[in-house]
């Protein structure tokens, strides 16, 4: 798998350098995750009419998707993305420890180089048939949890850091944490790969009642499968799970193409891009267009990574990597 | 096919005669041959295996013994063998089932069986595990059928097995397939003539013929079977000690950034592949010594 994985991102690579060869305007490579798919397809559009109208300059932006730290790692491995757009910051963090983006990259744009953020909400079933309001009802008994593999998406790691933080909100230790967390996970039937693996689950295998998962996979959910199968259900509180961008300085030193990077991230930031954003129910920082979505967005109380575990790469270390706290979930009987 | 060509390539009786003239080959090239061999094989199959081996060297042993022996580690080393070689055996009996249907029998839409069976080889894994779970899971084709009598095929251990069943079971009818046409009927026929019974036909006569052949299929299935990923991680559920097979581990330790420790993982897999091929091949020449071919 892992030569397969390397052939493809050779055959990739060469095919995109053969590529900018060919095209005389600049183009841009957007490398992100797996489920912003439809939201840079949006920005994208919206970004070229807005660089013509500014700069009277023609612009193309290539995007490819995956799962966020495997997309980190082609990156590193060599992939000429201008700029990388991701779900967890650990993900841009290794990028800034191989010297591929700059070290200070969260000080490069405003709110910590996080454009947007979501946060992790309850799917359930159309009527909520098992009354699911809170964390609380999640680990009731009979009560069936579909969630990511924290070991393989980042997905994953926001809804057990989301379990974890709750407890501590609400003035828990961390023992009781670790004893809601160990509740949930044996509430849980079947690990998905990665976010929209999860979906498929829920939605098209029928498993489990409710469905952890990044606020904005409801509107995709919706789309995907009609509307009205799944209700969102908010809880009490839950993680804010930024969404951090980067120039990747190794590609635009060699291509020349930094003022188009910087210009492309900036433009999320813009109330144009932070429109599309909202629309595709991912949160916006712009407080003003936060509001005018208000009925999306529902008020929930958000806590950051940084408040109970330290930094990101903080809780990696101690919950995720192994031997650390997730194993231990299955390992310790 | 290939396999079955390569396997009885190098034991061939004809080689010791030839080899005792070496000034003059009968056939041109030799040497260019072997140095493309060489540099092919090393190209394609050696420097990549070596840049694992030298990825892993990177940790200490504490640290390799360590990255290859937790207790989910161990938990997915079984699941991965055994349920390799679980359906290594299911495929070797039913893949000489339908090999012997395809070689014996004429029967309207043959050649479209025999070229389904080739499918498992072209269709992306991927594809191969999604459509899978969604016969099998409860509200599937399958899966709703066996429900009731509270048979579970997906997202458990069933699903492992029965995707390594899908996905190997070309290679053992595809090397036993060529070998049961070349096999000669009418020792079969003597066989029957000289009062032998059915059983006593394919134990004596049969058997002995496609048994290297049947060996290194089953060798080639269990082995693709242990590496497999695609197929199978859609249908497993995952589950950390239960359901995750070692590719899986592989997987989390590089989204954990952990090259190393995924080698080390790997290298383990490699070697005791090796291992098992290395046996197997031992067996197949003890078994082809012994009937005398």
């Amino acid at each position: 798998m892992n030569f397969k994985q390397k052939a493809t991102l050779a055959l990739a690579t060469f095919a995109l350098t053969a590529s900018n060869l060919v095209a005389a305007q600049t183009t841009l490579l957007n490398v992100s995750y797996d489920v912003a798919r439809e939201f840079y397809k949006d920005i994208n559009t919206a970004f070229i009419a807005n660089y013509k109208k500014t700069t009277g300059k023609d612009i193309k932006i290539d995007q490819s998707h995956a799962g966020s730290s495997a997309q980190a790692r082609a990156v590193n491995d060599g992939l000429d993305a201008d700029v990388v757009t991701m779900n967890t910051t650990t993900d841009v963090d290794f990028l800034a420890s191989t010297g591929v983006v700059a070290k200070d990259w969260a000080k490069k744009f405003p709110n910590n180089a996080a454009p947007t953020s979501s946060t992790m909400l309850f799917l359930v079933r159309n009527g909520n048939p098992k009354g699911i309001k809170d964390w609380d009802d999640l680990i009731k008994p009979g009560v069936q949890v579909v969630v990511v593999n924290p070991k393989t998406g980042g997905n994953g790691r926001l809804a057990y850091l989301a379990a974890w933080g709750q407890v501590r909100k609400k003035g828990g230790s961390d023992a009781q944490a670790l004893d809601y967390v160990t509740k949930l996970y044996k509430n849980v039937p079947v690990l998905a790969k990665g976010g929209r693996d999860a979906t498929t689950i829920f939605l098209q295998r029928n498993i489990g009642d409710v469905l952890i998962t990044f606020e904005s996979e409801v509107v995709s959910v919706d789309n995907e499968f009609g509307a009205g199968k799944v209700d969102a259900v908010h809880p009490s509180s839950s993680v804010v799970a930024e969404n951090p961008v980067a120039v990747v300085e190794r590609t635009v030193a060699k291509k020349g193409t930094a003022e188009q990077a910087k210009a492309y991230l900036n433009f999320l930031y813009s109330e144009e891009g932070q429109e599309i954003a909202a629309k595709h129910a991912i949160r916006p920082t712009n407080q003003a267009i936060l509001k005018k979505y208000s009925n999306v967005f529902k008020p929930i109380s958000l806590f950051r990574v940084e408040d109970y575990f330290g930094s990101f790469s903080e809780a990696q270390k101690v919950h995720f990597n192994d031997g650390g706290q997730f194993d231990k979930l299955y390992t310790v009987k | 096919m290939t396999a079955a060509v390569s396997a009885a390539g190098p034991h061939s009786p004809a080689a010791p005669s030839v080899a005792k003239r070496p000034a003059k080959r009968v056939l041109p090239g030799f040497k260019l041959t072997l140095g493309f061999t060489l540099f092919y094989l090393s190209l394609i199959v050696l420097i990549p295996l070596s840049a694992l081996v030298f990825k892993t060297f990177t940790l200490t042993w504490d640290q390799f013994v360590a990255a290859v022996s937790s207790p989910r580690v161990i938990a997915s080393y079984q699941l991965t063998f055994g349920a390799s070689f679980l359906a290594a055996v299911v495929n070797a009996v039913f893949g000489l089932l339908v090999a012997w249907v395809l070689v014996r029998y004429q029967f309207p839409g043959k050649k479209i069986i025999d070229a389904l069976v080739d499918l498992p080889f072209a269709l992306p894994t991927a594809v191969a595990g999604i459509s899978l779970t969604a016969l099998l899971a409860s509200n599937g084709w399958i899966g709703s059928l066996l429900e009731p009598y509270g048979i579970q095929l997906a997202f458990n251990r069933n699903g492992v097995v029965i995707a390594l069943i899908f996905i190997g079971l070309p290679f053992v009818v595809r090397t036993v397939q060529p070998v049961l046409e070349d096999a000669e009927k009418e020792l079969e026929e003597a066989a029957t003539c000289l009062g032998a019974t059915r059983w006593q036909t394919f134990r004596f006569v049969i058997f002995p013929t496609i048994g290297p052949a049947l060996l290194t299929g089953f060798a080639m299935a269990f082995a693709r079977g242990v590496g497999e990923y695609g197929s199978v991680i859609f249908i497993a559920g995952n589950m950390p000690m239960l359901s995750e097979i070692t590719p899986l581990i592989i997987i989390g330790k590089l989204e954990q950034y952990d090259y190393a420790g995924a080698t080390a993982v790997a290298t383990v897999m490699l070697l005791a592949s090796f291992f098992m091929l290395l046996v197997i091949n031992g067996l197949q020449s003890w078994q082809r010594k012994r009937s005398g071919s």
